[in-house]
């Protein structure tokens, strides 16, 4: 089963900015269509219109799934209103075999004063399932949706989350050839989310799967391959979806956090270095994984506190604080004797996952006193490598095999 | 393996190639067919749960447009010339068959107007949601004909066996309601001028057809009632119901034909203009 699901040849879209000229351009695309001329005035721009989705070209095969990945506005969600035959491409080809499922706009169609019950008929209808083909999936929405105690409430009296996974539930009960999946796991509680994942891996073994999300832990989970997307235009496209990843992270602008301090402290300087390379202030340091990592700094303190203590904490792009420092532990000893103190924190091996981390510096009296100084975001770096996963941290033990199972025993007492 | 369809995509416009277009338009009719059950059903329960009054709705309306006729008449502010049946009956039978091609010429606009997100996101048979107003439009109509002819009876008018013809006459109003109003649809769903102007030139309309005046016999009014293609739609139906021999029988089968045929032409229309309304109105 090697045959390809979906096509898509330098395919284009433009977009008009203005409304009213869009409007009017529209009423003279009917008119071009109606007479059988090519639509939308063919690939030539015109006045306040600009490409959208510029030149994309994929083939996706049973069992793939592409992330399409870009900042908002980068032409994701247009591209995939072409696959699903909303709108028409401006330039370019599109061939589609099978059904098509899209899980773009859950419980659309649902009517907030009606029932769970009646709106599961009415959605999975609008999906394109029969209702012949829906009692027999019912008992399984129901299931999965976990509102077995509100299915006969109308949906107005629903949270949005429980829409949501009422619509999802629906959606994936049609089991298509190809899916369509814009941003949808973003509500709903952690256990939904994983139960999503889990449905959306059960699907993927039989569907081309074509997910957009701004969440890269689960891009990097389902994806096999990735399309990284600016301005309309492919930036990046490869099976390396880890490097994908990077292109993304890497398109966004570092930004120093905000600053909270008193007179009592003062960050005069901070530098990373790793090997040769040193960055400060706004330069992005980039690090390979397992390498060292120097941390320097410089502060102004009050000579009235003797003994500062020193915090880091490391925050990852979605910003999870994963990983923090103390002065205290290994009790290392802050001296301030001449109002100011300069620090070396070296790291012999940076074990994280690729991406992009910050620092936050955090300075207290001593330990555990009053917070003087702290900067959210102080400094960036870069950690690059094959290195990706899941977690932020990504551990390299030291590995061997053992010969025997004895040579377990001997060393282990369980 | 299943066998599997084949969609292509391209920028050319699908009216070059009209027979697959056609075949196309067959097929999502039909597929259609379930949801534009589903989604009238859906609509009728939502309006009528909410409202207290409930069914009573489908014909308040023309029974207060009835009641203000009469008494305009009666109180000598508005001279009616004479009608064939009582006048109250006259207004009454009008005013009702009106809201009927009313609702059928509203309904389509409606209809994909308060499915725009939807449209917007989901791939889903269009016409599901044009045959999905005709069967509101139907059942609202079953209810204001139920009442009609309650109150015909009690009136003392008892229609024969010619009423078997007046379902005949209500398809033929509400298909020729659905072709114009799928006709304003494209337009409409770009500019709202069309919705708000709607109402006025219907209200328009109907003193121009033989809704709560009868025909005039001399002058240019004359001229334009018989030259106005609801007229027949709206006499004839009339005349069915409360028992009276038809007129202009064959301009009303020439409107019908047209009907159809516009109705087929809009069709089309529709169908090409979704992708680009769709486009333009990006939910």
């Amino acid at each position: 089963m090697s045959e390809s699901l979906i096509k898509v040849e330098n395919v284009s879209k433009k977009f008009c900015r203005d409304l009213k000229r869009s409007l009017w351009y529209g009423m003279k695309d009917l008119g071009s269509e109606l007479l059988g001329q090519l639509h939308n005035g063919g690939g030539q721009l015109r006045e306040d219109e600009f490409w959208a989705v510029r030149d994309i070209s994929f083939e996706l095969k049973r069992g793939e799934c592409l992330g399409l990945i870009g900042r908002n506005g980068a032409g994701k969600t247009t591209l995939l209103r072409m696959f699903n035959g909303l709108i028409k491409p401006d330039i370019g080809r599109i061939e589609i075999h099978g059904r098509v499922g899209a899980l773009i706009a859950l419980g659309a169609g649902f009517n907030p004063i009606l029932t769970g019950r009646e709106n599961i008929y009415v959605n999975a209808a609008v999906l394109g399932l029969s209702k012949k083909e829906t009692d027999t999936k019912f008992e399984d929405i129901v299931e999965f949706s976990e509102l077995e105690k509100f299915i006969d409430a109308p949906v107005q009296s629903y949270s949005s989350g429980m829409t949501v996974r009422l619509g999802f539930a629906v959606a994936t009960a049609l089991e298509p050839d190809i899916l369509i999946i814009d941003e949808i796991l973003a509500v709903g509680d952690m256990g939904f989310v994983l139960k999503c994942l889990n449905r959306i891996d059960r699907l993927s073994k039989n569907t081309s799967v074509i997910f957009v999300s701004h969440n890269m832990i689960h891009v990097s989970r389902i994806c096999t391959q990735a399309l990284v997307l600016n301005s309309g235009k492919p930036i990046y496209q490869s099976s390396d979806v880890a490097e994908a990843v990077n292109v993304y992270y890497s398109m966004f602008k570092s930004e120093i956090g905000d600053f909270h301090g008193s007179e009592k402290a003062k960050l005069k300087a901070i530098a990373l270095v790793s090997g040769k390379r040193c960055a400060t202030g706004n330069k992005v340091l980039s690090v390979k994984y397992g390498e060292e990592l120097k941390i320097n700094l410089k502060v102004e303190i009050d000579k009235t506190i003797r003994g500062p203590h020193l915090y880091m904490a490391f925050y990852d792009k979605e910003q999870r604080n994963f990983a923090e420092i103390y002065s205290s532990n290994g009790n290392f000893v802050i001296e301030n004797k001449s109002g100011w103190i300069a620090i070396e924190a070296t790291i012999p091996s940076i074990n994280f996952s690729q991406g992009i981390y910050s620092i936050t510096v955090a300075i207290s009296e001593r330990k555990g006193g009053q917070v003087i100084f702290r900067q959210q975001s102080a400094i960036y770096f870069q950690v690059v490598g094959t290195q990706h996963g899941w977690a932020p941290i990504q551990i390299r033990p030291v590995w061997r095999q053992l010969t025997a199972i004895n040579d377990m025993n001997s060393e282990v007492t369980i | 393996m299943k066998t599997q369809s084949r969609t292509i995509y391209t920028p050319d416009s699908s009216i070059r190639h009209p027979i697959r277009m056609l075949a196309d338009m067959i097929r999502d009719l039909i597929a259609g067919r379930e949801l534009a059950w589903q989604l009238a059903v859906r609509d009728v329960r939502a309006q009528y749960r909410q409202a207290a009054l409930g069914l009573l709705w489908a014909f308040i309306l023309p029974l207060a447009h009835t009641i203000t006729w009469i008494f305009l008449s009666r109180s000598g502010i508005v001279t009616v010339s004479e009608t064939e049946l009582p006048y109250p009956v006259y207004v009454l039978t009008g005013t009702m068959i009106w809201a009927i091609f009313m609702d059928a010429v509203n309904a389509p606009l409606q209809q994909t107007m308060a499915a725009k997100q939807m449209l917007a996101k989901i791939n889903f048979s269009r016409e599901a949601l044009v045959v999905s107003g005709v069967y509101q439009t139907l059942f609202n109509g079953t209810i204001k004909i139920a009442v009609l002819l309650v109150s015909l009876m009690l009136l003392g008018i008892y229609p024969g066996w010619i009423l078997i013809w007046f379902p005949f006459g209500i398809l033929s109003l509400i298909l020729a309601g659905t072709a114009v109003g799928l006709l304003l649809t494209p337009v409409g769903m770009l500019y709202t001028d069309i919705g708000k102007s709607l109402p006025l030139l219907m209200q328009f309309l109907m003193y121009l057809t033989p809704v709560v005046f009868p025909m005039p016999n001399s002058g240019w009014a004359a001229t334009i009632y018989r030259i106005n293609p609801l007229t027949p739609l709206v006499l004839n139906t009339r005349n069915w119901l409360t028992g009276f021999s038809p007129d202009y029988l064959g301009y009303f089968f020439m409107v019908d034909f047209l009907t159809i045929a516009l109705l087929l032409f809009v069709w089309i229309v529709y169908r090409v203009a979704m992708p680009i309304l769709i486009e333009r109105m990006s939910a």
